[in-house]
């Protein structure tokens, strides 16, 4: 069988992070960039395909020129293969947009299964995986906390609020996993080594077919136009507990006073 | 009349709290748009919901009343949906901002040529659109956002950030059917497994969440946060730090792999406040911190901290609670 996992180059959480005063989009050049931390409970679920099925994994990285080290990381993990996707003019896509590109790139390549992530750690719409789903015409079973497949069969438990779903669907299909489903392992020195030789296709939009007008921040359906940093919180009330637990009292009045009790 | 949309989502039988909140937040914007509130049940029991959402500020619910709306997924509730659309005149598209209605929208929006903004905190009339906040960068920054023209708005309202109104008349009551296409029966729900401890609210939609970490010690940890949860009427949830040692289901996990939550109140116990956990839970409106080392970051977005043993100070807190509720 043949998995693609599309990854995503993202703003370390602990970094700097600093939207774009003249685009309003994400600096993706302000701080350090790392794998989407999400996308690694979906490169671990692709290599145990691997291992139990055989399957042929690639990785699938829309991002600009500099992202090349985030597909071999995503390769290290002991991937196959990789697909970047790199345009200036996809700068300023919305996730539709985003979706739109992933999913030209998906209809130029075979496979069983795409295996999402369920949100990425910047912008955290969760959109992505049923919007390019909806566009290639195929089921989308999100938010994966088991994902088994059985020959041309893949059952998937949905995470939700109260619990999760069952449900079953014939491939090829569009899964998103959430961290739930497994505990991904670090990537191998041999597969460190190995990922710099790993064959790695670049594309550009025309090559996909795609037109300028589709993508980009001129095509965005949602726009942010304006953004502000949250304003500092004013300190709080601290006390020091003696170690008898007497600072239980001062903190149960003052949840009185806001009337949590 | 142009009408806005709004998706219910339910659960046996009863509007999902933040489905009322969404209710309310179309509520807010459809007098400046001109518009009517037009609420959306897709499965059973459909007819006993009039009075809730007719107090959230819907004036009409439209039901299809089939079992077929959950029992495959994602799929009958956009073509139930599309089929709306085509038939009235729809100003925009509300859905709860919760996983699997996300879906929804998603391919609802590539279907109709929308443009979707999740998560949403805040909204006002411009002219003759509707603007959006929301808060970004786990809360650093907050972002004001529309829909472009010509295209059709769907707005994720974020869990909490409006209160349900509960003055509203009854809705309306309409019936429709809808005939699915043979794709939208591709996937099939096979069986819904809800989890044990589900009295407790979830916490994506709590009013207060107690959340534990690394600083519990131990697994038993969270037999005492439940315990505070209970005695609040609140959530769990859990650092990473915990979910990973096995400590509490990944499920409850908050933070920037996990869930992002913005209760009214959150109590923190033993949880140290790396970005990554404050990425899902800084922009809570109250925050209260239970930790004995004082240089814990998570000091820094307290409203009020007890540097102590949690040990110590939660038995302690829960005796005061129960004597103070009687």
């Amino acid at each position: 069988m043949k998995v693609i996992v599309p990854v995503k180059r993202v703003p370390d959480t602990a970094g700097d992070k600093q939207l774009d005063p003249n685009d309003k989009t994400v600096d993706r050049d302000a701080g350090e960039a790392v794998l989407c931390p999400v996308n690694e409970f979906a490169i671990e679920e692709a290599v145990r395909l691997k291992e139990s099925n055989g399957a042929e994994v690639k990785v699938l990285l829309m991002g600009p020129e500099n992202a090349q080290p985030i597909v071999r990381k995503a390769l290290s993990y002991g991937l196959d293969s990789a697909l970047q996707i790199t345009d200036d003019q996809i700068a300023g896509s919305d996730a539709l947009g985003t979706a739109r590109v992933i999913a030209k790139a998906l209809e130029g390549e075979e496979f069983d299964l795409v295996i999402f992530g369920n949100q990425s750690t910047d912008a955290r719409t969760c959109l992505v995986p049923a919007a390019v789903a909806e566009l290639l015409g195929i089921p989308s079973l999100t938010y994966a906390r088991k994902l088994e497949v059985d020959g041309d069969t893949v059952t998937v438990h949905r995470e939700h609020e109260e619990g999760w779903d069952v449900v079953t669907s014939k491939l090829p299909a569009v899964i998103s996993v959430v961290e739930a489903i497994n505990d991904p392992r670090y990537p191998t020195f041999k597969g460190i080594m190995a990922a710099k030789s790993k064959p790695l296709d670049v594309k550009g939009l025309a090559d996909l077919g795609v037109s300028p007008d589709e993508v980009g921040s001129g095509a965005a359906a949602a726009t942010m136009y304006e953004f502000t940093p949250r304003p500092p919180k004013e300190a709080g009330t601290i006390v020091e507990d003696e170690g008898d637990g007497a600072t239980a009292a001062k903190l149960a009045d003052w949840l009185q006073e806001k009337k949590f009790i | 009349m142009s009408e806005i949309l709004v998706l219910i989502d339910h659960s046996d039988g009863e509007p999902r709290k933040v489905a009322l909140q969404t209710v309310t937040a179309a509520r807010s914007v459809a007098g400046d748009l001109g518009a009517e509130v037009t609420a959306v049940w897709l499965g059973e029991d459909g007819d006993d919901a009039v009075e809730a959402v007719g107090a959230a500020g819907a004036d009409t619910l439209m039901w299809w009343d089939s079992d077929e709306a959950d029992g495959f997924v994602t799929m009958p509730k956009v073509e139930a949906l599309q089929q709306l659309h085509a038939d009235r005149d729809v100003a925009a598209i509300f859905f709860v901002s919760s996983n699997h209605t996300k879906d929804v929208a998603a391919r609802l929006a590539i279907r109709l040529d929308g443009g979707v903004i999740t998560d949403v905190t805040g909204l006002s009339v411009e002219g003759d659109h509707i603007v959006a906040t929301k808060e970004v960068f786990g809360g650093d920054l907050i972002t004001t956002s529309r829909v472009a023209e010509g295209k059709v708005p769907f707005f994720g309202i974020a869990a909490n950030a409006y209160q349900a109104a509960e003055d509203g008349d009854e809705a309306e009551l309409e019936e429709f059917e809808v005939e699915l296409s043979d794709g939208a029966k591709a996937s099939v729900v096979e069986s819904v497994e809800k989890v044990a401890g589900g009295d407790r609210p979830d916490i994506g939609e709590a009013a207060i969440v107690v959340s534990g970490g690394r600083g519990l010690g131990e697994e038993s940890g969270f037999e005492l946060m439940e315990q505070l949860a209970d005695a609040l009427g609140a959530g769990v949830g859990a650092s990473r730090a915990a979910t990973d040692a096995g400590w509490y289901p990944h499920r409850a996990q908050i933070g920037q792999t996990g869930r992002t939550v913005a209760p009214s109140l959150y109590v923190a116990n033993g949880i140290s406040g790396a970005i990554q956990h404050r990425a899902g839970m800084q922009t809570s409106q109250n925050i209260v911190v239970i930790n004995k080392d004082a240089e814990a970051p998570i000091f820094s977005i307290a409203d009020f901290g007890v540097v102590g043993d949690l040990y110590k100070v939660v038995p302690k807190l829960i005796e005061e609670i129960k004597a103070r509720k009687g």
